[in-house]
């Protein structure tokens, strides 16, 4: 198989095969059909499968939101394109009040089987309002999953498993990785939602990450390894449900836990994580306190180096490691 | 998206004169039905017999029982928090709608869910909605899955005054225009969104002007006067099926608070009392009569039923199980 694919690729085509495969699968969205959506993700989708199938939206996302809700609730199998993730806030009713409570409110009667996509991150230099990492928001919210993929091959895997799973699915992609090459298995693969992967063993240090950030610690576990410092990297892949299991299993093994997160570090889900290790068994494994690398607390700044000194980057998380290593509290980042 | 040309309307208005009697006295039970069950509901609130809140739609019977007659086999509905009567209207059992507001096992819910969010989507009820306008897109979505699937149902989707200033509101009625998607629109124009009358909420002053300016069909009728209703909804509920959407303004009144706990500080007594004198049970009952359909007797006899059947419903559902504990966390995730 083909080793050197790129995320987009591989979401197209995982798209076209979702498609092709179920005639009740639809994907709508602001600019999805000609234009082939604003990162290309759904590029000749419409050709082959018609605007019926690839619907080009209105500029209503809570509208069109909820109609996939609707759709999703009477059985078809919606895939909505959230344009950029910060326009989530438009249809905020939509994910938390409707798809995230229908089935419960409901005694269990109703499914929402919807997937919604959308591009989040910083590292465009796209400014305060289209640099977001909201998924944290939606990780609070029960009733809703939320996954984030890292490679081609995760992009697939974790893409098949949201739309067999009966719950409505947030599927983030970092737009810095839709350019990002990988390999993709030779027979296709659908993940598990909920269960993280370990990505790199080593017995000094877990760096836990998910999304673009999880190639950030892989990074930085490789120039890590070059001062001898071995790094076991896990990556999450789903922040909701959360394989804490997983990481505490690995913090058992090396005594020391680093979190890379996007989002603002005030109440994102590095801290969530933390809590579930620290406040379990796993607690008396750690030879050191865990570590958080995450956004300053602020809005995105649009200029690229004010940008870049308050994002995570390899960098800031090999520090954040030799910070930890050195047990020096209060200089952890 | 291809557009479908709109099948036109029947031309010869359908009244409700053109039914049988026992079709027409049955329109009459129902409303009753609906009033029972809320003037019951409202009793065992001020009892202190039932918990959270409640929304009454006292007055309003004639706008869910009169689109609502006109429903096909695989029709489906959203409705709002004030939804008993849309419940009701659509066939739901006054018993397991006890049972739910009840919060016990047997509830429609399981007692997950309560007044606000009574649904049978099994049979079409997408659910009453706490949020105002939010089933909205919902009710789209059933609409944009018929069309995709070639079926000829229709979504009826359920609203307020007060829903027409969300955004939602907008953005629904537009999508639904631009790919033509078959929802009938009720809007059910009260007067009043909590205390806010909708004279000072409402810029332009009608909401079917609003509609209409979506390139959608639109009326707006006496909500008060079941035969006004009923004659939009046959003509606007056809227009939609296998077609795009229509909205009917129905201009009604809630006799009741917004809640359980609102004093009624904004409107006088007065205003409420020349409402009650146009009451579309009544009215609808003088009609029968005049029909020579019903009589005293007969009509007394109605109400008792009505009464009667929904004192056994939350009687039956007063014994009914509480749901397990293990439930609470049940259907979070499938």
């Amino acid at each position: 198989m083909p080793d050197d694919v790129t995320f987009r690729e591989a979401m197209t085509t995982v798209l076209r095969e979702t498609l092709a495969a179920d005639d009740e699968a639809f994907l709508l969205g602001e600019d999805v059909g000609v234009y082939g959506g604003a990162f290309g993700v759904s590029r000749g989708l419409v050709e082959e499968f018609g605007p019926e199938r690839v619907l080009d939206t209105p500029l209503s996302e809570a509208g069109f939101t909820g109609l996939a809700i609707g759709a999703a609730v009477m059985g078809m199998r919606p895939i909505v394109e959230i344009q950029f993730s910060d326009f989530i806030t438009h249809c905020m009713d939509q994910l938390v009040n409707q798809a995230a409570k229908l089935r419960y409110m409901f005694g269990g009667a109703a499914s929402v089987p919807l997937v919604l996509r959308t591009p989040g991150g910083a590292g465009t230099g796209a400014a305060a309002q289209h640099s977001q990492s909201l998924e944290a928001w939606f990780v609070h919210v029960p009733g809703l999953r939320v996954v984030m993929p890292s490679t081609p091959a995760d992009a697939q895997g974790l893409f098949r498993a949201a739309m067999a799973d009966p719950n409505p699915v947030l599927f983030y992609e970092h737009k810095l990785l839709y350019n990002t090459k990988g390999s993709l298995p030779d027979q296709p693969e659908t993940y598990e939602i909920g269960r993280a992967r370990c990505t790199r063993e080593g017995g000094d240090v877990t760096l836990v990450a998910a999304g673009l950030m999880h190639n950030y610690a892989l990074e930085a576990a490789e120039t890590l390894a070059g001062q001898n410092i071995d790094a076991e990297v896990i990556n999450l892949l789903s922040l909701a449900p959360m394989d804490s299991d997983r990481v505490c299993e690995s913090v058992r093994k090396t005594g020391r836990l680093v979190v890379v997160e996007e989002d603002v570090r005030t109440g994102g889900w590095g801290g969530e994580l933390v809590t579930r290790v620290t406040e379990g068994p796993a607690f008396y494994a750690l030879d050191r306190a865990p570590a958080r690398v995450a956004c300053a607390d602020t809005p995105i700044p649009y200029n690229k180096r004010l940008e870049a000194s308050i994002r995570p980057s390899p960098e800031r998380i090999v520090e954040a490691v030799t910070q930890v290593l050195a047990n020096d509290p209060g200089r952890y980042v | 998206m291809a557009t479908r040309n709109k099948t036109s309307a029947s031309t010869a208005a359908s009244t409700l004169s053109d039914l049988s009697a026992e079709r027409q006295l049955a329109l009459l039970e129902q409303m009753q039905l609906i009033r029972a069950f809320d003037e019951k509901v409202d009793k065992l609130y001020a009892k202190g017999a039932m918990h959270g809140t409640a929304h009454f739609c006292v007055g309003q019977e004639a706008c869910a029982v009169g689109t609502l007659c006109h429903r096909h086999d695989g029709d489906v509905i959203t409705g709002t928090h004030r939804g008993h009567g849309h419940a009701i209207a659509f066939g739901l059992d006054p018993y397991r709608m006890a049972a739910e507001l009840l919060g016990k096992a047997t509830g429609y819910c399981g007692g997950k869910g309560g007044s606000m969010h009574i649904a049978d989507v099994q049979a079409g009820m997408l659910g009453a909605n706490g949020i105002v306008g939010g089933s909205m897109g919902i009710a789209c979505g059933a609409a944009f899955a018929f069309k995709q699937r070639a079926q000829d149902h229709v979504a009826v989707c359920f609203f307020g005054d007060g829903a027409v200033q969300e955004g939602i509101f907008n953005e629904t009625l537009n999508l639904a225009s631009v790919w033509q998607l078959p929802v009938l629109f009720v809007c059910e124009n009260n007067h009043y969104a909590m205390s806010l009358s909708a004279e000072k909420a409402t810029a332009g002053g009608s909401i079917a002007n609003r509609a209409a300016s979506y390139g959608m069909p639109a009326e707006a009728v006496d909500g008060m006067d079941l035969e006004a209703v009923y004659t939009a909804g046959a003509r606007l509920m056809n227009g939609c099926r296998g077609a795009g959407p229509a909205l009917i303004e129905t201009i009604t009144y809630r006799y009741l608070g917004h809640s359980k706990s609102d004093a009624n500080r904004y409107r006088t007594r007065e205003e409420i009392a020349e409402w009650r004198a146009n009451d579309p049970i009544e009215r609808y009952i003088r009609t029968l009569t005049e029909r020579g359909l019903l009589d005293d007797e007969r009509s007394q006899a109605l109400v008792e039923a009505a009464a009667d059947q929904v004192e056994q419903a939350f009687g039956r559902a007063e014994r009914d199980p509480e749901p397990e504990l293990s439930s609470a966390l049940e259907d979070v995730y499938a």
